[in-house]
């Protein structure tokens, strides 16, 4: 996984709540077996027409958008299916944080496991955000705090161990490797097995 | 200190290693379960770094989500039904890789394929007190027997493969307190959807839901089945329910359920998980059903729901409510009966079992599904359709003028051959009424499937209370 310590990048916003993981990425684009360029999918039905065309106006489809890195997003964004295809995409397209209010559960689980920050931040900052599309909006993952224009700072919460596996460019599938003699030990020592 | 809730006698006893401020808790899954679609990336990442799945056995495989549903008479002619390349090659991927981990797979034309949140519990896999996960977020599911069911990504897929554990933060708890006798005609489908209007679909972000109550006891275990499964539409983690006489009457026998002295001893574990009565919740909503109506959805999420008889909402300056309102073509203030339906599908995780199906024969009996409307019949599982044919409720479907179909996940998720055209709308007993999620461009109206098949009848939005 990378790493990510900070970055500065405009912000595109996409302000619709309750974004579900099939607007994301559509259902048709399951079918793949591997992760390789997803991001083709990242909001096909919004972004294009039948034909395959631009459609105007979609945030995504602004000039310049494909170097931002910093998704503004309305509330209980990525909420729906499990779809891991969800954050596979946004990476892939070169988003690396999603700011909201509120995140589903499953998506911000995939999402940190997959090096792409789902950032809550309060209200006033959020409105903020929604009001000023392509603001340059630095992201501090050391300090948990995103730091604007303005001169304002929101701090945000993050998982401690997601944070530090972030941080340090690691997977979290190797501390759970680890863990194998004490699940020998769970296994052995159950009162009932499944 | 106070009493223990389902969830919490459930969670401390598969915490591996407690949680720390640092580290999550390494957590205990007793069943996986694996289909094509979410499965595919997990079993490359085992392959990259040498690793073996580590208990094949606690792992059950289905294929359902990309698979068609048209009859074929073999395996390899199923496949020939599949005309997109890719799929195809995900079912052949998913033939390889369970093959090569030593896992159990339920095949296309096996006497057990099914959608997965049907097969678990039909072979009584699925059973109080364990931990069931699979990589899609429907497997709250299994919540219904006490379980905790709950969805995940590929990544943790490859997790529980190689580990059979994941890593978790304890999340916070949520009563919900049903109470009152239903009306004839109205189903636990209403009652999920009252629900997740009411608290919205973030009410349960974050929290494990335990339904309770007297409504919720009289309910069988389809039933049961069909409100769990859509707690994750209400945002929540899982949805749980106690187990009592009624889930240890639908487990007696079934293929994987335990047999002679382990059954009694299950029996009496299953029957302690029930909440303490003085368990506590972080969070607690009532719901009385006894006045309650058919719920119909009007928008593109499952919390844009109304009482079959009442008015959709007023347009909004909310951009969601009036993207939602736009991408239906619903008229504001006006009721959802009576608008136009071009296709009904009876199926999906949610209600696609027997009792569903009976349900739906009940209404079509002797009545012709309407000139200019399809109706699509997909059994949840090979179980299920054989029971509906020794029933002879395919024989009402055929008659009425539905398709009869195999079991698969079809139309509920548009990326099989069963998707909506551009436009059309689809009376759905399925889960989710996103934008095009039955196929790019079509309208989905989520109901039960009484009010499905009295749709059905009509060629519009119909009230099943006047078919009963």
């Amino acid at each position: 996984m990378e790493k990510i310590t900070q970055f500065t990048s405009a912000t595109t916003v996409l302000e619709i709540h309750d974004v579900d993981t099939d607007q994301i990425v559509p259902a048709r684009f399951l079918t793949t077996t591997t992760r390789a360029g997803i991001g083709k999918a990242l909001f096909a039905d919004w972004r294009f027409d039948a034909q395959g065309n631009k459609i105007s106006g979609f945030p995504l489809n602004e000039p310049g958008a494909e170097d931002r890195k910093i998704l503004v997003a309305g509330r209980n964004f990525g909420c729906g299916s499990s779809r891991e295809h969800a954050p596979w995409a946004l990476h892939d397209f070169g988003i690396r944080a999603v700011i909201s209010t509120e995140f589903a559960d499953i998506f911000r689980n995939n999402s940190l496991k997959n090096g792409l920050l789902p950032i809550i931040v309060d209200k006033a900052t959020h409105a903020w955000l929604l009001a000023n599309p392509g603001a340059e909006v630095t992201v501090d993952l050391e300090a948990c705090e995103i730091r604007l224009p303005n001169g304002k700072k929101a701090s945000f919460p993050i998982d401690g161990f997601a944070r530090h596996c972030i941080l340090e460019g690691v997977d979290q599938t190797g501390f759970l490797l680890k863990q194998a003699d004490a699940i020998t030990q769970f296994e052995k020592n159950r009162s009932w097995q499944p | 200190m106070g009493g223990k809730s389902l969830f919490e006698k459930v969670w401390e006893d598969h915490v591996v290693v407690p949680e720390t401020a640092n580290t999550p808790a390494v957590f205990y899954i007793d069943l996986h379960i694996i289909h094509e679609v979410t499965t595919p990336q997990a079993f490359n990442m085992l392959r990259e770094t040498g690793m073996p799945v580590r208990r094949p056995d606690l792992v059950l495989a289905t294929m359902d989500h990309s698979t068609p549903t048209v009859p074929v008479k073999d395996f390899e002619a199923s496949l020939d039904a599949v005309s997109d390349p890719e799929p195809a090659e995900q079912i052949r991927q998913m033939v390889k890789n369970c093959a090569e981990f030593g896992i159990e797979l339920h095949s296309l034309g096996d006497p057990y394929c099914g959608i997965v949140h049907v097969i678990g519990p039909e072979i009584g896999a699925t059973q109080p007190g364990k931990t069931i996960v699979c990589g899609d977020s429907h497997s709250s599911t299994h919540g219904a027997f006490g379980a905790m069911g709950f969805g995940i990504g590929t990544t943790e897929v490859g997790h529980v493969l190689a580990t059979q554990c994941l890593l978790q933060r304890k999340p916070k708890s949520m009563a919900v307190n049903i109470t009152g006798k239903l009306q004839p005609g109205v189903s636990a489908k209403d009652i999920i959807l009252a629900l997740i209007g009411k608290i919205g679909v973030d009410g349960g972000t974050g929290h494990v839901i335990e339904y309770r109550g007297e409504t919720i006891r009289a309910l069988n275990m389809e039933e049961r089945m069909t409100i769990c499964n859509m707690s994750i539409e209400a945002g929540a983690r899982a949805g749980m329910i106690a187990p009592d006489a009624t889930t240890i009457e639908f487990l007696r026998g079934r293929p994987k359920a335990p047999k002679g002295a382990d059954w009694d001893a299950a029996v009496k574990r299953w029957l302690s998980l029930a909440s303490d009565p003085d368990a506590t919740y972080d969070l607690e909503v009532d719901l009385d059903v006894s006045e309650l109506e058919p719920q119909v959805t009007f928008g593109t999420n499952p919390g844009m729901v109304v009482p079959i008889s009442k008015a959709i909402p007023a347009d909004s300056v909310d951009a969601t409510l009036h993207k939602a309102i736009r991408y239906m073509q619903v008229t504001p203030n006006e009721p959802m009966l009576g608008t136009k339906v071009d296709v009904v599908f009876v199926g999906s995780c949610t209600n696609s079992r027997i009792s569903d199906l009976r349900s739906v024969a009940k209404i079509l009996d002797g009545r012709k599904v309407a000139d200019n409307l399809r109706m699509l019949i997909v059994p949840g599982s090979q179980s299920v359709k054989k029971q509906a044919e020794a029933e002879g409720l395919d024989k009402i479907f055929k008659a009425a003028g539905a398709e009869w179909r195999e079991p698969g996940c079809s139309m509920c998720l548009g990326m099989n051959s069963d998707k909506l055209g551009k436009g059309e709308l689809c009376v759905s007993t399925s889960n989710r009424n996103f934008e095009g999620r039955q196929g790019p461009g079509g309208r989905t109206v989520l109901a039960s499937p009484a009010t499905a098949a009295a749709s059905a009848i009509a060629g519009v939005i119909a009230d099943p209370r006047a078919y009963l």
